[in-house]
């Protein structure tokens, strides 16, 4: 019971304390988990990452459920990823419930007008890091490109647009697999 | 309870094809928030709640799942659908990894599908900001030096939150 009420509060703690999500959630996330509690070692968590990474969801919500299910199966990671949720929820719903109104103030109203092309920033922007990052390559650059574009020009639904990304690195891997055995 | 099940379904589904997490899960919330069939929030709500998500704690889908819950069911109810149905995907499937993990850790199948997923998220992400350059975010010059000054300040590291507060004081001695 004991640790199941610390996994609660540490992902409550990460959830309340990272702004923004993702990536910038990961030193607290390390914090928590490897260095004070230490419920994963370093190296676990560079696995944690990996899995994060290839299920789908928001990261910060699969570190939860991985960490509660290394301590404490399927109880820690319901508790883990209520706790991780919770601060969102509630402040969001406390925004779309009593503050959202006030986006009608014509001072509200300019303060947005200034952020709105300053978040199309926030997002573009780190496609060039990233990119270097994974060291893409022509052809991932022109994959990148093509699923932007049907995404976002022909109005294709993202979902299938995954499948697909998908199905073509299994094909290609297949075809790769065959040709060095022959 | 048409438009609970409707909820719930479109947030399940966010969370299913969710892959990498954060802004590349954005066009795929945008297509089933932000447009036809469904038209929960248009182009600027959806662009404001964007940047609600980034000052606020937590991931920016639970963010949009309990704010879009809400704004079209008027109840906590609706909300907790939403943010229920864009967590439970990736619990379930996060539980299978986590007890099969040594096996899937060098599966070849799941690592070929990945070198092209990866580059993909990225197409995604660059989806997300395509689909939000229009009229309704861009409405004047200045937006564009906003944009064009984010967007390098971004590539130095300046921290996001920052960038957010001031563009909304420029946005406040502007307009």
């Amino acid at each position: 019971m004991n640790e199941l009420w610390q996994l609660f509060w540490s992902f409550f703690r990460i959830g309340m304390f990272t702004l923004g999500g993702g990536y910038a959630m990961l030193p607290l996330i390390q914090h928590e988990v490897v260095e004070k509690r230490q419920w994963v070692d370093s190296k676990e968590f560079i696995e944690l990452l990996a899995l994060a990474q290839t299920a789908p969801g928001p990261m910060a919500v699969n570190a939860a459920v991985f960490v509660g299910y290394k301590r404490k199966s399927l109880a820690g990671s319901i508790v883990a990823t209520l706790g991780m949720t919770l601060p969102s929820f509630m402040i969001i719903l406390f925004i779309a419930m009593y503050l959202i109104g006030f986006r009608e103030n014509r001072y509200v109203e300019s303060f947005f007008k200034g952020i709105r092309p300053a978040v199309v920033a926030l997002i573009a922007a780190p496609l060039y890091s990233l990119g270097k990052a994974m060291k893409i390559s022509w052809f991932g650059i022109i994959l990148a490109g093509s699923v932007a574009a049907a995404i976002a020009f022909a109005d294709i639904s993202p979902a299938i647009m995954v499948i697909v990304i998908a199905a073509l690195g299994l094909c290609l891997g297949i075809i790769q697999k065959k040709r060095k055995a022959a | 309870m048409q438009i609970y099940f409707e909820l719930f379904m479109s947030f399940f589904k966010i969370g299913l094809f969710g892959f990498g997490g954060g802004y590349a899960m954005l066009p795929l919330i945008r297509h089933e928030v932000a447009g036809a069939p469904h038209n929960w929030l248009s182009m600027v709500d959806f662009t404001d709640m964007v940047a609600i998500s980034q000052i606020t704690p937590g991931p920016v889908a639970i963010n949009m799942a309990t704010y879009v819950g809400y704004a079209v069911s008027g109840n906590i109810f609706g909300a907790l659908l939403t943010t229920l149905g864009v967590c439970l995907p990736p619990l379930i499937i996060m539980l299978l990894l986590a007890k099969f993990y040594l096996k899937f850790r060098k599966n070849q199948y799941i690592e070929m599908a990945f070198k092209t997923l990866r580059p993909g998220i990225l197409g995604l992400i660059a989806a997300a900001a395509l689909s939000l350059m229009n009229a309704h975010n861009f409405i004047d010059k200045a937006s564009l030096v906003i944009f064009a000054a984010v967007f390098v300040a971004c590539l130095c590291r300046i921290h996001p939150i920052k960038l957010i507060i001031l563009s909304g004081v420029a946005g406040l001695l502007l307009y």
